[in-house]
């Protein structure tokens, strides 16, 4: 049984100025100890997806339907004190910023501690004792010490570092981070990310990363999906999509990277915007951006349809076969030639 | 295109902070080192890419240049005049010729003024055309920045994060600087936006042949646009050298680490290699370490010689200009994280 089973997800708020769709037809499964790659720019829905899936949206603003499966139990509709019951237990959370996820006024040991003590029948000095052991673990040195101090006594790195000793006090089997890396320096991120899969292989956890940053993805997911306009516009295992990738968005973020060999020359670039979700696109929420347009992108939008390469890859585009691949080949031969004359 | 005169020269540049306690006297108790002597040449027309973590000075660097902030010590030359200690009126002429682009698009551009006054704003203070030119001129600025001329009367929260980058650089345009100076430009930005940015500063760079300093914290970024790169840890330049010598000869640790710790956008690629990851953080800037900076965090740190003596910014590697300052610079690249611990440590020889 996998051990994050979600099916047909889809969010919708209600706002001052009409329906925002923010997400729409997200599916995918992940099993213990792998890790799920979910990429897109803002506004893709990225975001909003994972706050489904912990039930963090608000019933009273939002519409959800679909299903999510944790472990085999449905998340969606689930009581509130179910919920609290889950969250922070079976399923952690990492935020982007660590700073404004911990609350400044009380010690680093305080709010670990209260994270044992709701979910857990034990003493405080237990709590304690569960929270040293868990600053021991991500790494933070003096951890006996430290307990005690406040967050702004710890830097950017090792505060990152608290919310995931936090997100892992209760031994979850899922874990959610979004873009646990964006603001940190980039010897920190390598640490942060190294220190991460260090702690999967340990307790065999799934893991969702949600990032904006390919590198990361290609470094640490097994599968990828990638989302555009609140919609899953690609999903493959993740060397089927570096090597692979069969639509035109997907072309064109691999294109707008800047590439280790390709120094100085012109980067691919997608023009326009990324869509309102208050006035999204008809058909293909990708059409306005996309250089291979036709007018059924225009009026349908594309059924999310199973590619040949690779198992379970698949896309959303009404290109047929020939085009893409032909498509593909030049562009990837375009990248590999940049590569070779470097 | 792109000539070989020498626009921007610095020497020794330092800027330190006062740190201050007391509600009366407020005695200096120490100071933040934010800039610590960093020298560097800028040719016309080149790219000066400036990389480093959060707190290295990189931005304060940049202000010292643009002379936003006034430096401790050292020397500025634009076009081989000393800048440095120019008053408020000698200056005016040299800040027609040197311009800003900030990081955060939202908020550099005043949110209660129309993209028609924001751009045409360093015109008006420079009393440059009667307003109907500078009315043209801004509209042909929005064009060549790819926005349209219909956008003069909007207001900047009318637009997108990349289309109110594209603004700021309309504003650093419109008198035609010869330097630019771009604090973090594209890293407020969606990555597809970032690629359009950094075409578009490519774009002008050669059609006007301007000269940037482009400070990033993103390796790639800066790989892609810069010309020559300066990396800085601690308020202090440990390496310098044209893009190929830094991105494939690198000299410093530091600089190693730094590029082994990017994530890689090819599976098979960033599985394969192996990373040096160092550890820790970066020291506090009010009390950095002795000698060499960076010794602390070092995987090729040597007891007795980097916490005692201050490693010089020399030459090193085969090409003239490419400068690091270390005892044990890395004799080959890639390494892995084992082998450039295990280098055999010949205290005092290449000094």
């Amino acid at each position: 049984m996998p051990a994050l089973e979600v099916k047909d997800l889809a969010t919708t708020f209600h706002t001052d100025d009409g329906l925002v769709k923010a997400v729409s037809g997200v599916s995918f499964s992940l099993d213990q100890g792998k890790t799920l790659g979910v990429v897109g720019e803002s506004g893709s829905g990225k975001s909003v997806t994972f706050l489904t899936v912990m039930g963090l949206v608000d019933p009273r603003h939002a519409q959800v339907s679909g299903s999510v499966l944790l472990n085999g139990e449905e998340m969606l509709g689930a009581s509130q004190a179910r919920l609290r019951q889950i969250r922070g237990a079976t399923i952690g959370m990492i935020f982007q910023d660590p700073m404004t996820s911990l609350n400044p006024v009380k010690t680093i040991g305080w709010q670990l501690e209260e994270a044992v003590l709701i979910h857990q029948d034990v003493t405080r000095k237990e709590a304690r004792r569960q929270a040293i052991e868990i600053l021991k673990e991500v790494e933070i040195p003096r951890s006996d010490q430290r307990v005690d101090d406040y967050p702004h006594q710890f830097s950017g790195g090792m505060r990152q570092r608290v919310m995931i000793a936090m997100a892992l006090i209760n031994n979850p089997e899922v874990l959610i981070a979004d873009e646990p890396t964006t603001a940190l320096d980039v010897t920190t991120q390598a640490q942060i990310l190294r220190l991460m899969g260090r702690l999967q292989q340990e307790h065999q956890m799934a893991i969702v990363m949600v990032t904006h940053d390919l590198g990361v993805v290609a470094e640490l997911a097994n599968d990828v999906i990638v989302m555009y306009g609140g919609k899953v516009v690609e999903q493959a295992n993740v060397d089927d999509l570096f090597a692979r990738p069969e639509m035109p968005y997907t072309w064109g973020l691999l294109g707008s990277l800047p590439r280790l060999n390709a120094e100085g020359s012109r980067l691919e670039q997608i023009p326009g915007q990324p869509p309102s979700l208050l006035n999204p696109p008809r058909g293909c929420p990708f059409n306005p951006r996309c250089a291979f347009v036709m007018d059924v992108c225009r009026t349908d939008l594309p059924e999310l349809r199973r590619s040949d390469n690779g198992e379970e890859h698949y896309f959303r585009c009404h290109l047929d076969d020939e085009t893409r691949t032909r498509t593909w080949e030049a562009k990837h031969a375009a990248l590999v030639s940049k590569d070779a004359a470097a | 295109m792109s000539s070989t005169s020498e626009l921007l020269r610095v020497e020794g540049l330092e800027k330190y902070f006062p740190v201050r306690r007391g509600l009366i006297f407020q005695r200096e108790v120490g100071s933040v080192k934010a800039v610590d002597g960093v020298d560097f040449v800028l040719n016309a027309g080149e790219t000066l890419g400036v990389v480093g973590e959060s707190g290295c000075g990189k931005s304060t660097m940049a202000r010292c240049v643009a002379r936003l902030l006034q430096p401790t010590a050292g020397k500025i030359f634009f076009e081989g005049r000393d800048i440095t200690h120019l008053d408020r009126t000698a200056m005016r002429p040299i800040r027609r010729e040197m311009m800003m682009v900030f990081q955060d698009p939202y908020a550099s551009l005043n949110p209660r003024k129309r993209v028609g006054f924001i751009v045409g704003e360093p015109l008006e203070v420079h009393r440059i055309g009667t307003n109907a030119e500078r009315k043209r001129r801004v509209q042909e600025l929005l064009e060549i920045v790819g926005l349209s001329p219909e956008h003069y009367n909007r207001f900047p929260h009318e637009f997108s994060g990349g289309q109110r980058q594209r603004i700021g650089i309309a504003r650093a345009l419109a008198i035609n600087p010869k330097l630019i100076i771009c604090d973090e430009p594209v890293s407020a930005l969606d990555v597809s936006v970032q690629a359009q940015i950094l075409n578009l500063l490519k774009d002008l760079q050669e059609e006007f042949n301007l000269t940037y300093v482009f400070i990033a914290h993103d390796l790639n970024v800066v790989r892609h646009i810069s010309d020559r790169v300066m990396v800085m840890y601690l308020g202090r330049a440990v390496e310098v050298g044209t893009r190929n010598d830094l991105f494939r000869e690198p000299k410093h640790p530091y600089t190693g680490a730094l590029l082994s710790a990017v994530p890689i956008a090819e599976p098979a690629l960033g599985r394969s290699r192996r990373q040096i990851v160092l550890e820790g953080d970066v020291p506090s800037p009010l009390n950095p370490p002795e000698a060499c900076r960076f010794h602390p965090r070092c995987p090729r740190f040597v007891p007795g010689k980097c916490d005692v003596d201050s490693p010089a910014l020399l030459q090193m590697g085969s090409n003239e200009g490419h400068l690091a300052s270390c005892h044990f610079p890395l004799e080959r690249w890639p390494m892995s994280d084992d082998e450039i611990r295990q280098h055999a440590p010949m205290v005092g020889a290449p000094d």
